[in-house]
C-alpha cells in the first residue's frame, strides 16, 4: 500500500473513530464505530489478514454492533440530551482531550522512529483460511478450547443476566 | 511501500480516541463502544507486526482478542439491561450504588 491509500484509509478511520466519541446521539455513534471497523476490515487485507478481515466484517460489524444497536433500541436512547448535559466535569474533559493527545502524539513519535527493515517475505496464502487455521488448530489448540469455555460462560451469563426476576 | 511503524503509529492514535472516549462520555453505551474502538487499535497493531515478521501468531491472537469481545459484549449489554432495569438510566454518574 502506497502512501496516498494509506492517507485514502487512515483519514476516514480516524475521522470516524472521532465521531464515535463525540457524537452525542448513540445510534450515530454506533454507526461511526461500524465504518470504523469496515475501514480496518480493509488495511488488514492490505496487511495481508484476509481471514481476519472477513472475520472482522461478519463478527465485528456484523454481529456485536448488531448488538449494541439491538440494546441502544431497547433502551429507546435515541433521544440523547441528557448525555450531552453530564459528559462530565470541564476540567475532566479538558484533561481527558489533552492526556489523550499526549499519549497519541508520544506514541505515534515513538513507533516513527523505530528503524523497521522491509518486511519479512511472505508466500501467497499468507493470512488465508488454511494458514490461519493449521495455527489456530495446530499450536493454539489449548487456548482455542479454552476460549469456546469462555464463550459458553458469556452465553450463560448473558441469559441470567438479562432475564427477568420471576416474582 | 508504507513502512510497519506508520500503521503502529495509526494504532497507537485510535487507541487514545478510544482512551479519551473512556474518559469523556457518560453514556456507558458509547464507553462500550470506545473500549471497543481500543480493542481494534491493539488489533491492528498485532496485524501489522505479525506482517512485518512474517509471523502467523499475531493474527491468531487477534482471532481470541476478538472471541474476547465478543463475550464482553454479551455479558456487558446484559449488564446494561439489568441495571437500567434497577435504575432506568445510561448516565455512568448515576449508577454509582456499588460506590461506597
Amino acid at each position: 500500500m502506497g502512501p496516498l491509500t494509506f492517507a485514502v484509509l487512515a483519514i476516514p478511520l480516524v475521522a470516524s473513530a472521532l465521531t464515535v466519541v463525540v457524537h452525542p446521539n448513540p445510534v450515530k455513534c454506533a454507526m461511526a464505530l461500524v465504518s470504523t471497523l469496515f475501514l480496518l476490515a480493509v488495511v488488514f487485507v492490505f496487511l495481508g489478514a484476509h481471514m481476519l478481515a472477513a472475520l472482522q466484517v461478519i463478527v465485528y460489524a456484523g454481529a456485536i454492533m448488531v448488538l449494541f444497536l439491538f440494546v441502544i433500541m431497547l433502551l429507546n436512547l435515541s433521544d440523547d440530551a441528557a448525555d450531552v448535559r453530564h459528559q462530565g466535569r470541564p476540567l475532566v474533559r479538558l484533561g481527558a482531550w489533552v492526556g489523550g493527545g499526549l499519549l497519541a502524539g508520544e506514541l505515534a513519535m515513538l513507533f516513527l522512529r523505530v528503524p523497521f527493515g522491509a518486511p519479512a517475505a511472505v508466500g501467497n496464502d499468507y493470512g488465508g483460511a488454511e494458514a490461519v487455521a493449521t495455527s489456530l488448530f495446530v499450536d493454539y489448540l489449548l487456548p482455542f478450547e479454552l476460549a469456546s469455555i469462555l464463550l459458553l460462560i458469556a452465553v450463560v451469563g448473558a441469559v441470567v443476566l438479562a432475564q427477568r426476576r420471576a416474582a | 511501500m508504507v513502512p510497519t511503524s506508520w500503521y503502529l503509529a495509526l494504532g497507537a492514535v485510535l487507541f487514545a480516541i478510544g482512551a479519551i472516549g473512556v474518559l469523556v462520555r457518560r453514556n456507558i453505551i458509547v464507553i462500550f463502544m470506545a473500549i471497543e474502538l481500543m480493542l481494534n487499535a491493539v488489533n491492528l497493531t498485532f496485524v501489522a507486526l505479525a506482517r512485518q515478521l512474517g509471523s502467523l501468531d499475531g493474527q491468531v491472537i487477534v482471532f481470541f482478542v476478538m472471541t474476547v469481545a465478543a463475550a464482553e459484549a454479551a455479558v456487558g449489554l446484559a449488564i446494561i439491561i439489568a441495571a437500567y432495569r434497577n435504575r432506568p438510566t445510561v448516565n455512568a454518574d448515576e449508577l454509582a450504588i456499588l460506590r461506597w
